[in-house]
């Protein structure tokens, strides 16, 4: 029989809720400039793609603000442990707005998106819908929660894909990202559930403590983890859940497929990392494991199907976008080895190669937009002769390939060595993997220098139209993205200091 | 000192990133200014050198940069990584022996590099901006003593490289540098990883702290014992001995990764063929003197004979394909395969003799093929082909051409009185005086059979003679009565002009004085020598054990 909670609890409830409000502003704030962008839409009348993206951009750095005043607060749990705040979700606030403001500007250089007969709508809206799903993704600490998170992200996510109505391709993209999250979802649910029925506790903490406490059977924490892993590894694009991939990044627009890339995958990160590290610990008493296997086995056999196979499908793409899709199948790979390394080392390197990739990948689309404004076409052969046409542009581009390739002096070089510092720094057991790891990285100098090679090495066929040139933000903007990209790969302590501070988790076990 | 000598090209490219395009002939100036700035900083630092310090290692106790000279070290990166210690990569330039005799043969190689750049109309800025990148990553390669900066500098050599052969180079240039790249990067991935495994077994003595610093790395008292490269994990020392091997090797090129090197050659354009075979290959075997062989001595004394045997292999295969050219260029890429074996042998030598012989051979080599691939630019450039059965007789129409040829191959070939001769005869004294590579040096004594062979062969076939049916050039009689050629498209001058002049003649200059008195960079070497064959001996290390 349910009761009706007394006058004192509904009391402390309230004063529990109010408590978590505080430290919850960031979000308040973000949800409000998500109101803000849909009102503004409804009432501004005429084209106003300028004035949204503004509001936008400047309203998500302003949430740097509130982001910052959060390392006043301590570390804790809110709104009964459903949420938590702590430094490694802190670092994730400011990499999902930085990604937002990003993702912002290469909206507004792309031509295809602007377009378009109608306005712009709801569009800008939805990109701040999802940054706050993806910083919800970072600091759930309940599976509940954690499955509204990564819906809310989806279902923005679907739409954005799908944005231009006129493109078939895009159409295809956004249906296909349904079909495949909807089963993915599905599974990781079943995970959940699994988990649910082992331990009674849906709060992370907590099932790390009841399995601590009581033990569990090892082969349904296996297929537990599984189904679950079906769930993140969809978000973070890793094989054998990439399938939606390359169709979605070759038909959403590409400033989209350049904030999926960087940003819901990161966010996928940001939960896989905070659902193992903390609910099921590895390895020890008392928790058992089938034969030597757990999750991470799982995740060290994921990791590596990522890195074969993203490296070697992207060897025969011949649009660029689908080659950075495979590409970001393989980078989610390596991202993969710095969590399979489970140390403090570790945890900062993924962390790092994340903020890496964030700069070089959406320095990469944001030069494929340019091109794609001139010339119409994502098509590797539609880039020959470019670099003369466009000098900062190629240049910059050649840049941001080579630090995914991993190539000093860029960030891309450190986020690697760091990866595999860390797989190193455990004697000799992961010393193969770090060679999958380097000798796949050769293999992908292969089809990134693809790009250089029609721009640089072979003459164009056609007659140049002659269109206008860049836009001088545009020129600043990758010019400052190329920069920062060689500037951290020299002197990048500023940022591993970031990522080591941010490596702390609350209530994790590993280390 | 140090810093401006590698700096000085990027800040030369700098500046012609701010020239407009249009600028041709500022924009070669500023080049040639840096080239030759660079190389007044080489002799000062030359003339400023005590040839007495070893370099190679710090002495136990000693100052911490050991007997390295123009030392400069600051602290680049500082990271407290909480249980594994703290990250700690230097900004550490300093000379021994071995460097500095390879600084002054990049800084004039690069001077020659330069104006031989000069006919190139193709994107002059984008070249030269991408040229003095090359030759910062060179020059700063070989002063680097921190694994970290070595290999920043290593990889950084790549991308420039590969613009310039696929940019300016021949019909065939994508294919030839997307193989040079691949080649190159996959030896040093591995390099990557030997330097992290390094990185946490060793420490510095004063310090205490994990060092990327070479310096450090070559004494093996500073390895912890029971880390992933310390000398406890014999098997994985010797992995990596062989992974680094493989790296540098592919650079060298030593037979079986030597494939890229004449694709590479012949499609690349001559400034950037003479920068190949003057410098870029003798950083291949630098890195294994400075790094491969020190850190690891033991796998090295081990692995002895292998090199041996596979730098025979590279003697002699190299002669055999260079017998077998059609392509004059494709034959000077095959001869510096066999040239680059003699280093690997005096290498596995092990004793001052061949080790000498290979770090003389090494500067030799860079100038003598400096001069082969100008040699053939020049023909190239009035004929459009390199076919040696296409010519014949040039001895009689351009006879200022056929000596220089004359003693750029000679000297090739080891002629006694010019510089390859003695670098050459060092090797097989140090060779034979080894039992261990004695019956390798007894077979590749061929090599030097063989390499008369194909090089007088094509001596006799181009320009002895009388001029071929189906010769590249027409013959004319002149106003004067004799015999002239003429090259269907060619307008300047038929024999060595001035530019071609100043290039070639203090190259000849150097391979005969160092022909008839080597002691200018013997001396300079001798003692680092000596100190790395110490630091090599099996004595030393059983001391340790």
């Amino acid at each position: 029989m349910f009761e009706l909670p007394s006058g004192a609890e509904i009391q402390s409830i309230i004063a529990t809720l109010k408590t978590g409000v505080g430290f919850f502003i960031p979000e308040i704030y973000l949800s409000v400039l998500f109101m803000l962008l849909i009102v503004i839409d409804l009432m501004v009348k005429g084209r106003k793609n300028n004035l949204l993206s503004a509001v936008t951009a400047l309203g998500l750095a302003g949430a740097f603000y509130f982001i910052y005043q959060q390392h006043l607060l301590e570390a804790g749990e809110i709104f009964f442990g459903m949420y938590v705040l702590d430094e490694f979700a802190l670092f994730f606030k400011y990499f999902f707005v930085l990604s937002g403001i990003l993702a912002v500007l290469v909206s507004v250089a792309d031509d295809q998106l602007n377009r378009q007969v109608r306005s712009i709508g709801e569009y800008y809206a939805l990109i701040v819908a999802m940054v706050i799903g993806m910083i919800m993704m970072a600091s759930s600490a309940d599976l509940l929660m954690m499955f509204l998170s990564m819906e809310l992200v989806g279902l923005t996510a679907y739409v954005l894909t799908g944005y231009l109505k006129n493109d078939p391709r895009s159409a295809e993209g956004a249906l296909k990202y349904l079909v495949y999250g909807a089963v993915s979802s599905g599974l990781m649910v079943y995970g959940f559930s699994l988990i649910y029925g082992l331990t009674a506790e849906t709060n992370i903490m907590k099932i790390s403590a009841e399995l601590a406490l009581h033990g569990y059977d090892p082969l349904v924490m296996m297929l537990a983890s599984l189904l679950i892993l079906a769930g993140f590894g969809y978000k973070i694009g890793a094989v054998p859940f990439h399938f939606w991939s390359p169709d979605v990044y070759e038909g959403a627009p590409t400033p989209v497929t350049a904030y999926l890339s960087v940003g819901s995958k990161a966010a996928g990160f940001a939960v896989l990392m905070r659902f193992f590290y903390v609910a099921i610990p590895h390895g020890g008493e008392p928790f058992q494991d089938i034969a030597g296997m757990d999750w991470l086995s799982l995740l060290i056999v994921i990791s590596i199907a990522s890195m074969i196979y993203g490296n070697v499908v992207a060897l025969w793409q011949k649009n660029v976008k689908r080659l950075l899709a495979y590409s970001s199948i393989a980078h989610a790979g390596y991202a993969l080895l710095g969590i399979i390394a489970m140390d403090e080392l570790g945890t900062q390197a993924t962390l790092f190669y994340l903020l890496g990739y964030l700069l070089m990948n959406i320095g990469a689309f944001y030069v494929v937009i340019l091109i794609s404004n001139r010339t119409g076409s994502e098509n590797l052969e539609d880039y020959r002769g470019l670099g003369r046409k466009m000098p900062l542009a190629g240049a910059a581009l050649t840049v941001f390939l080579i630090s995914l390739v991993g190539l000093p002096p860029t960030i891309g070089f450190i986020g690697k060595l760091m990866i595999f510092s860390a797989l190193l720094a455990k004697g000799s057991v992961f010393i193969w993997l770090a060679l999958i790891g380097v000798l796949t990285s050769v293999i992908s100098l292969y089809y990134y220098m693809l790009i250089p090679l029609n721009m640089y090495l072979r003459e164009s066929q056609q007659p140049d139209e002659g269109k206008e040139a860049t836009g001088m933000v545009h020129q600043i903007g990758i010019a400052v993205l190329m920069i920062l990209t060689i500037y951290f790969g020299l002197f990048f302590k500023p940022l591993l200091d970031f990522a080591k501070i941010s490596s702390s988790m609350l209530g994790m076990t590993i280390y | 000192m140090l810093s401006l000598i590698v700096f000085l090209p990027i800040l030369a490219g700098l500046v012609i990133l701010a020239v407009p395009s249009s600028q041709k002939q500022i924009i070669r100036m500023v080049s040639l200014l840096a080239a030759i700035a660079q190389g007044v900083l080489a002799v000062l630092i030359w003339q400023g050198y005590d040839a007495s310090l070893p370099g190679i290692t710090a002495a136990a106790g000693g100052a911490p940069e050991g007997s390295f000279q123009f030392i400069e070290r600051l602290p680049w990166i500082n990271l407290d990584l909480g249980t594994m210690g703290s990250l700690n990569i230097e900004y550490f330039l300093g000379v021994d022996g071995l460097s500095i005799t390879m600084v002054i043969l990049t800084a004039l190689i690069s001077i020659i590099g330069v104006l031989s750049s000069w006919p190139i109309q193709k994107q002059v800025k984008g070249y030269f901006i991408l040229f003095n990148l090359l030759s910062t990553a060179m020059m700063g390669c070989f002063v680097a003593l921190d694994f970290f900066l070595f290999y920043v500098f290593w990889e950084l050599m790549l991308l420039p490289m590969y613009f310039l052969i696929g940019i300016w180079g021949g019909p065939n240039r994508e294919y030839a540098a997307i193989k040079f790249f691949l080649y190159t990067l996959f030896g040093s991935v591995f390099m990557l990883l030997v330097m992290i495994g390094l990185y946490f077994s060793v420490t510095d003595p004063v310090t205490g702290n994990h060092t990327f610093s070479l310096v450090a790395m070559a004494s093996q008292e500073n390895y912890i014992k029971d880390a992933i490269l310390g000398p406890d994990n014999v098997m994985w020392r010797y992995a990596a001995f062989i992974v680094l091997f493989i790296g540098f090797a592919i650079k060298v090129p030593m037979f079986p990764f030597h494939t890229w090197l004449p694709d590479a050659h012949v499609e690349a354009p001559t400034p950037i063929s003479v920068i190949l075979a003057g410098v870029l290959l003798k950083l291949g075997t630098y890195g294994m003197m400075r790094i491969n062989f020190p850190l690891f001595p033991e796998v090295f004394q081990a692995s002895l004979y292998v090199i041996a045997v596979l730098g025979a292999i590279n003697i002699i295969y190299g002669a055999f394909c260079a017998l077998a050219q059609q392509d004059l260029k494709k034959m000077v890429a095959y001869s510096s395969i066999s040239h680059m074996g003699y280093v690997l042998l005096g290498l596995a030598a092990a004793n001052t003799e061949g080790m000498v012989g290979a770090l003389y051979q090494m500067f030799n080599h860079g100038t003598i093929t400096a001069m082969l691939f100008l040699l053939v630019g020049v023909i190239y450039d009035r004929a459009h082909t390199r076919q040696i059965d296409k010519f014949g007789g040039l001895a009689s129409y351009m006879p200022v051409y056929a000596a220089v040829v004359t003693i750029a191959w000679f000297a090739s070939l080891g002629l006694p009185g010019l510089s390859g001769f003695i670098s050459e005869a060092f090797v097989f004294v140090g060779a034979f005086s080894s039992e261990t590579t004695r019956n390798v040096a007894i077979v590749s004594v061929l090599g030097i059979v063989f390499g008369a062979a194909y090089l007088l062969w094509s001596l006799q076939r181009m320009f002895l003679g009388k001029r071929k049916p189906d010769a590249a050039y027409d013959l004319e009689v002149g106003a004067d009565g004799h015999e002239h050629i003429h090259f269907h498209d060619w307008k300047g001058k038929l024999d060595l002009d001035a530019r071609e002049l100043v290039m070639l003649v203090p190259l000849a200059v150097i391979v005969i004085f160092l022909g008839i008195y080597p002691m200018p960079v013997l001396g300079m070497l001798t003692s680092s020598i000596n100190k790395l064959v110490e630091v090599l001996s099996p004595v030393v290390m059983t001391a340790l054990n």
